[in-house]
């Protein structure tokens, strides 16, 4: 309960911020809305911004789903290889110094302007933290439970399986809790490179008719759910996290 | 279970080109209780993982293994200080992990069988965090029960105990592995003098072999034997200390 208390005093801590620089630079309304401004906005385009939303939505939880499969199982992989690790590794190193703004166009142009090249731009921006901070856990050398099975005759496949991938679940709960945060980034970044759909278009669309209390109020629902998300995130991995 | 093989380990061993041990010869009788008695870092572990086939960074050149001939791959388990109960798997869970790691099922009657012969019947389904420190280690001794080895390799497994709990484990690990060929690595006189068939000191000055008085193990704590040869283990371990050597 004093954690709901907090956070809304910090809410409005942060309302009151807003409206004073609005009172103090006396800017335009069209430069900075003020924030009864915004939420009346928000009040009245309830329902564009729903459509829009669940745009974005969709493209995050699915990016965010099979960015989660993808960077687990290449960690597994990557885990019981010393050769995979040796090929791979460098390459998934040099993917990170791409930036992933500059693949937002190519993959407009390979996955058009739908659904497909945003959820393709957020599994790319999750991929690596969920990839690199499972495999960091899965390295981890445990020498004294991997002994023990292998003098119990497990074979290495075997002690990845029951002992190395369930001891480095908190590892891939670290990864996902960051995913969270990124994914509604990458779905956004594509939506502005090229959509007719979500919020990250709303906004620019926004933008372009100098309705700046719109773009705020699509700003604020797109940060909403992404604190939602993490805290949906942080809260199912809890058990991963508990373990020991 | 197959029939307990006698161990013999000769030779010498290395880790990054320092010495651990030289020209050393030790015998495990077969089927008996065979107590490895020595001071801290004098290699005692090393030779228990040798014979666990656990060599890590040591180089070993010589014997080392069944006096049978035959690989003791596949005829050992082992059980250290730290339990290694791994914290995501209940006592159950845990105790037959031997058998998921070879991809085979557990026998469910054996492991009540063994359960209750631990005296953890009642918390199979318990955490290794909600037990206590002599529970999980009594979770230990099942699952290397559950292992069913001709060989049990032990790794000062009582040492972290209280005095009670310690008392109890060895008693009932001594019962629960009769007929086993056991090494048990100790730094503590009290625990050799109650439980070895066959004690050796490992020390500086190399191996000291001790006839203990007969009878069968675990013997009564306050036996004045007993209590006597824990007394004169405790002289080889001072005597043999560099700084004594030194002081004298």
């Amino acid at each position: 309960m004093s954690g709901l208390r907090a956070l809304a005093a910090s809410a409005l801590l942060g309302l009151a911020l807003w409206q004073g620089l609005v009172w103090v630079t006396g800017l335009p309304r069209f430069i900075l809305p003020g924030p009864a401004r915004v939420a009346e906005t928000l009040w009245q385009s309830r329902a564009l911004l729903a459509e829009h939303a669940l745009v974005t939505m969709a493209e995050v939880l699915i990016g965010l789903g099979l960015g989660t499969v993808l960077g687990a199982l290449s960690a597994i992989g990557l885990a019981a290889s010393a050769r995979a690790r040796r090929l791979v590794g460098p390459l998934l190193v040099f993917s990170q110094a791409v930036p992933v703004f500059a693949l937002a166009p190519l993959l407009t142009l390979w996955f058009g302007y739908g659904l497909g090249s945003k959820v393709a731009m957020a599994l790319i921006i999750i991929f690596f933290p969920v990839t690199a901070s499972f495999l960091d856990a899965l390295m981890r050398p445990h020498r004294d439970w991997q002994g023990l099975a292998r003098v119990m005759g497990g074979s290495p496949a075997r002690i990845l399986w029951h002992i190395r991938i369930p001891a480095a679940l908190p590892g891939l709960a670290t990864g996902l809790r960051l995913a969270a945060v990124y994914a509604p980034i990458g779905a956004v970044i594509g939506e502005w490179v090229g959509a007719s759909r979500g919020l990250g278009y709303l906004m620019l669309l926004a933008n372009g008719r100098a309705k700046t209390d719109l773009m705020f109020a699509a700003l604020i629902v797109l940060a909403v759910f992404t604190v939602l998300l993490h805290a949906a995130v942080n809260r199912a991995t809890r058990p991963l996290l508990a373990r020991d | 279970m197959s029939a307990a093989p006698a161990l013999e380990v000769t030779g010498r061993a290395e880790i990054a080109g320092r010495t651990l041990f030289e020209d050393l010869s030790l015998q495990v009788p077969a089927g008996r209780w065979t107590c490895l008695l020595g001071p801290s870092g004098i290699g005692k572990s090393t030779l228990l993982r040798l014979l666990a086939g656990l060599a890590g960074p040591v180089t070993f050149t010589g014997r080392c293994g069944a006096a049978d001939g035959t690989p003791l791959q596949g005829r050992v388990a082992l059980m250290a200080q730290d339990d290694l109960l791994l914290p995501w798997l209940d006592v159950a869970g845990n105790a037959t992990l031997g058998a998921r790691l070879r991809g085979r099922r557990a026998d469910p009657a054996r492991l009540d069988h063994v359960l209750a012969q631990v005296g953890l019947a009642d918390l199979a389904t318990r955490r290794p965090a909600e037990l206590s420190g002599g529970q999980r280690q009594r979770a230990a001794l099942a699952r290397t029960l559950m292992e069913d080895r001709a060989v049990v390799l032990l790794d000062e497994p009582f040492s972290a105990l209280d005095a009670r709990s310690r008392a109890r484990m060895q008693e009932l690990t001594a019962d629960s592995l009769q007929g086993r060929t056991v090494l048990l690595v100790t730094h503590d006189p009290a625990e050799a003098a109650r439980l070895g068939h066959r004690i050796v000191v490992m020390t500086e000055r190399g191996l000291h072999d001790l006839a203990p008085p007969p009878g069968p193990v675990p013997r009564p704590a306050g036996d004045a034997a007993t209590l006597r040869l824990q007394a004169e283990l405790l002289e080889i371990l001072r005597r043999d200390a560099p700084t004594a050597r030194a002081a004298g």
